[in-house]
């Protein structure tokens, strides 16, 4: 039973919503408008070419009231050009993303920065004199580790894709 | 054969059975004027882009047939804005047509330019930016399919004026294709069983249907269901006329100024059965205190309106129309003459009132009384937004669908005069009657020569107060009577510019006049009347339950 009838405020959680959408444009701002109408900022958005060239996947990382989002939800599926919306949130899902680092790297630190990379599998994307850039690619989790262990050695410049999202089945 | 784009819309508006277009040129839509010069549908040329999209409106919600717009570029296209955001939110079906600069222009702050679509992306159901003419048949196509399907809506079709003057070959399309669009009818066989099981069990159940109903037309089905199941029925302002107000089953509206018996209802009730309806906060009131005790049935055709105010025990995502004959061929009608009997008795102990002195000084509700008496309640009645829109929902009885048009969702003051030239052309076998305030009618009097062209014997019925009549209200509940800027007794002499434009116009100040005056304004039917009511100035509309408060709070009359 309807706890009074009524529908109470949500708590605050992330959410990892993938959205299939008509390769065309317009699209993204209409996606992109049911949030900010809302006031919400979204923390990420990748938007993908998938199997089908005229489909495109959006992933959506946003930050939400839980009603507020289950309301979106079922708004993006009102949109004509949405093709499918799916929650990716509480679902077993492979998640890649890359980042790009621009570090201050004197010639002394070098030796450390590159026994990290080897570490997370990053590569070493450009070199000049006065720093290192650094690429590294994968689980969301595993980058904030890395960004978080490089930290000390002076972030010039950062970058992250936004995360891609796709279920294990 | 190739013909242009401009022709292309013609053709394809033919095809889709338009008898009337409405609108206002410009520059970049003069090649789409020059064939509607001999287009096989009646152009209405408004005198103010607003007014044709009201009237559009008004036509579609008269009709259930899709309303046809179109205007200029740029301040055209920008003037339409409030029409279509209130034909949004009412869910009418409109299919709105602006010209656009041409395609190698657009992003140059060229001359009239605006952004259509950007602006029009979360007002319209669906928008289309034109940019080859050989897509023009195929949106037109799916601009109809769109605006008049599932929960429905205005599509916006932004027509660079290259595309219109661009030439292909035209084929109309026989279907549409749109993978991300498909509205959900039927309901689910198991959803229907369980809320007829809550239905059988249930001692205090209420219906509360609402514009969904008109929409789909499935004012049959819900009669039928109330006739099985002898449950009491409360509409919403724009369900008003899906089931007979006259029955004694009839709870009337609900809400704000609902009626008390139907707020009592519904705040008692263990079982609320939403058709339709899409739980309003002019409805529901405080939500937390809206039915405290009542499991909830909502049947919608829209998913995004199911569980968006008030969690639902037993969703239905489908058409009414559908679900409720499936329901009605196995439902029981539940055990329930103690509720109706205390229904009934509420009913009568607290009617809709108004204290009436019987003669002096023209009650604003009388006025309403005496049309429905004079029309049988056979007219169509529109309505502005205030005071006089909540007098026309109370005391006039709504016995049909489609016999009461008012801006429910956005109270669009402005709206009803020129909603009334869209359905007096729908309808004209009816009678169709503005009910407006001193305030509203002044916001499209423009329109009014429209009427008096094409002898449209509308009467608008002004229910002149003097004031913004229900901000006075609530300036006089809620802000200790400080009537800031909601006098507005400086007003133009309403007769004299009813017969400046052509129509006729009347002025009455006693309510003993009234009878005989609405008599002789119903008499004429060959222009348009306009009839200037000068009634007690600050007459409020009870009952009223004040913005975000319980039913309990209700006021029920003026306090002393
Ligand atoms: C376009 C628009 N502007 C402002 C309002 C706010 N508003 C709601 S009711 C009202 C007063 C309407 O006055 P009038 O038309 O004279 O009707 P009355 O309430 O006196 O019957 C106003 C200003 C509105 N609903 N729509």
């Amino acid at each position: 039973m309807a706890a009074n009838g009524r529908n109470e405020n949500g708590s605050i959680h992330q959410y990892i919503i993938s959205v299939k959408v008509e390769n065309r444009f317009g699209v993204l701002a209409r996606v992109a408008g049911l949030f900010s109408a809302r006031g919400y900022n979204i923390d990420s958005l990748a938007v993908s070419a998938t199997e089908d060239d005229g489909i495109s996947v959006m992933t959506i990382v946003v930050k939400g009231d839980d009603r507020v989002i289950e309301q979106v939800k079922k708004q993006l599926n009102k949109l004509i050009d949405v093709i499918k919306v799916t929650d990716h949130t509480e679902s077993a899902t492979v998640q890649q993303e890359t980042v790009l680092v621009k570090l201050n790297a004197i010639p002394k630190n070098r030796a450390e920065i590159y026994q990290l990379c080897e570490f997370f599998s990053a590569d070493i994307a450009g070199i000049s004199p006065k720093t290192i850039t650094l690429s590294a690619k994968g689980d969301p989790d595993k980058l904030d580790n890395f960004i978080e262990l490089i930290k000390p050695y002076g972030i010039r410049e950062l970058m992250r894709t936004g995360r891609i999202s796709m279920l294990k089945e | 054969m190739k013909i242009t784009g401009a022709e292309i819309i013609i053709e394809s508006l033919r095809r889709e059975g338009v008898e009337f277009m409405f609108g206002y040129p410009g520059g970049v839509v003069i090649p789409i004027f020059h064939h509607i010069h001999t287009a096989p549908f009646r152009f209405i040329l408004s005198r103010h882009e607003q007014g044709a999209v009201h009237a559009a409106d008004g036509y579609a919600r008269a009709s259930g047939k899709v309303g046809v717009v179109i205007a200029t570029s740029g301040p055209g296209a920008t003037n339409l804005i409030t029409g279509i955001a209130t034909a949004n939110m009412d869910s009418v079906p409109l299919v709105v047509i602006t010209g656009q600069v041409s395609r190698s222009m657009i992003g140059n702050d060229a001359f009239q330019e605006v952004d259509v679509t950007g602006i029009t992306r979360p007002i319209s159901k669906h928008n289309y930016l034109v940019q080859d003419v050989r897509d023009l048949a195929r949106i037109i196509k799916e601009a109809f399919h769109i605006a008049s399907t599932g929960r429905p809506g205005p599509v916006v079709i932004d027509v660079p004026v290259d595309v219109s003057n661009a030439e292909h070959k035209f084929s109309y399309p026989e279907s549409v294709n749109l993978r991300g669009y498909r509205p959900v009818y039927d309901g689910h066989p198991v959803q229907i069983k369980k809320a007829c099981r809550l239905i059988e069990a249930a001692k205090k159940p209420v219906v509360y249907a609402g514009g969904g109903v008109v929409i789909s037309n499935a004012h049959r089905q819900l009669r039928d269901f109330i006739r099985k199941t002898g449950i009491p029925i409360t509409t919403t302002l724009l369900g008003m006329g899906i089931y007979p107000e006259t029955d004694p089953l009839a709870l009337e509206m609900l809400g704000m100024h609902g009626t008390y018996y139907a707020n009592y209802a519904v705040h008692h009730s263990d079982l609320l059965i939403a058709i339709g309806a899409r739980f309003d906060d002019r409805v529901t009131g405080n939500i937390a205190t809206f039915v405290p005790n009542a499991r909830v049935i909502h049947i919608d055709i829209d998913p995004a309106s199911v569980s968006k105010n008030v969690m639902v025990d037993v969703p239905i995502v489908g058409d009414c129309g559908r679900v409720l004959a499936e329901m009605n061929k196995i439902v029981k009608a539940p055990k329930i003459e103690e509720w109706v009997s205390e229904l009934t008795e509420l009913k009568r102990k607290h009617p809709l009132s108004y204290e009436d002195p019987g003669r002096g000084r023209i009650k604003p509700q009388y006025v309403v009384e005496e049309i429905y008496r004079q029309t049988r309640g056979e007219a169509v009645i529109c309505t502005e937004v205030g005071q006089n829109q909540m007098w026309a929902a109370q005391f006039y009885k709504y016995t049909e669908p489609r016999t009461f048009i008012s801006s429910g969702g956005f109270g669009t003051m402005g709206y009803g005069f020129p909603a009334s030239i869209g359905a007096q052309l729908a309808r004209p076998d009816k009678r169709v009657i503005d009910i407006a305030g001193d305030g509203s009618i002044q916001m499209n009097i423009q329109e009014l020569i429209v009427a008096v062209q094409h002898r449209l014997p509308i009467i608008v019925a002004i229910l002149n107060n003097g004031f913004l009549g229900m901000v006075r209200q609530w300036q006089q509940l809620f802000f200790n009577k400080r009537y800031s800027h909601t006098c507005i007794n400086f007003s133009p002499d309403f007769k004299a510019l009813a017969e400046a434009y052509g129509a006729a116009g009347f002025r009455v100040k006693k309510m003993e006049e009234v009878p005989e005056v609405l008599k002789k304004a119903l008499a004429i039917t060959d222009r348009p009347i306009i009839i200037d009511f000068h009634v007690s100035r600050e007459e409020n509309v009870y009952p009223m339950v004040p913005s975000g408060k319980s039913i309990k709070e209700t006021i029920m009359r003026e306090l002393a």
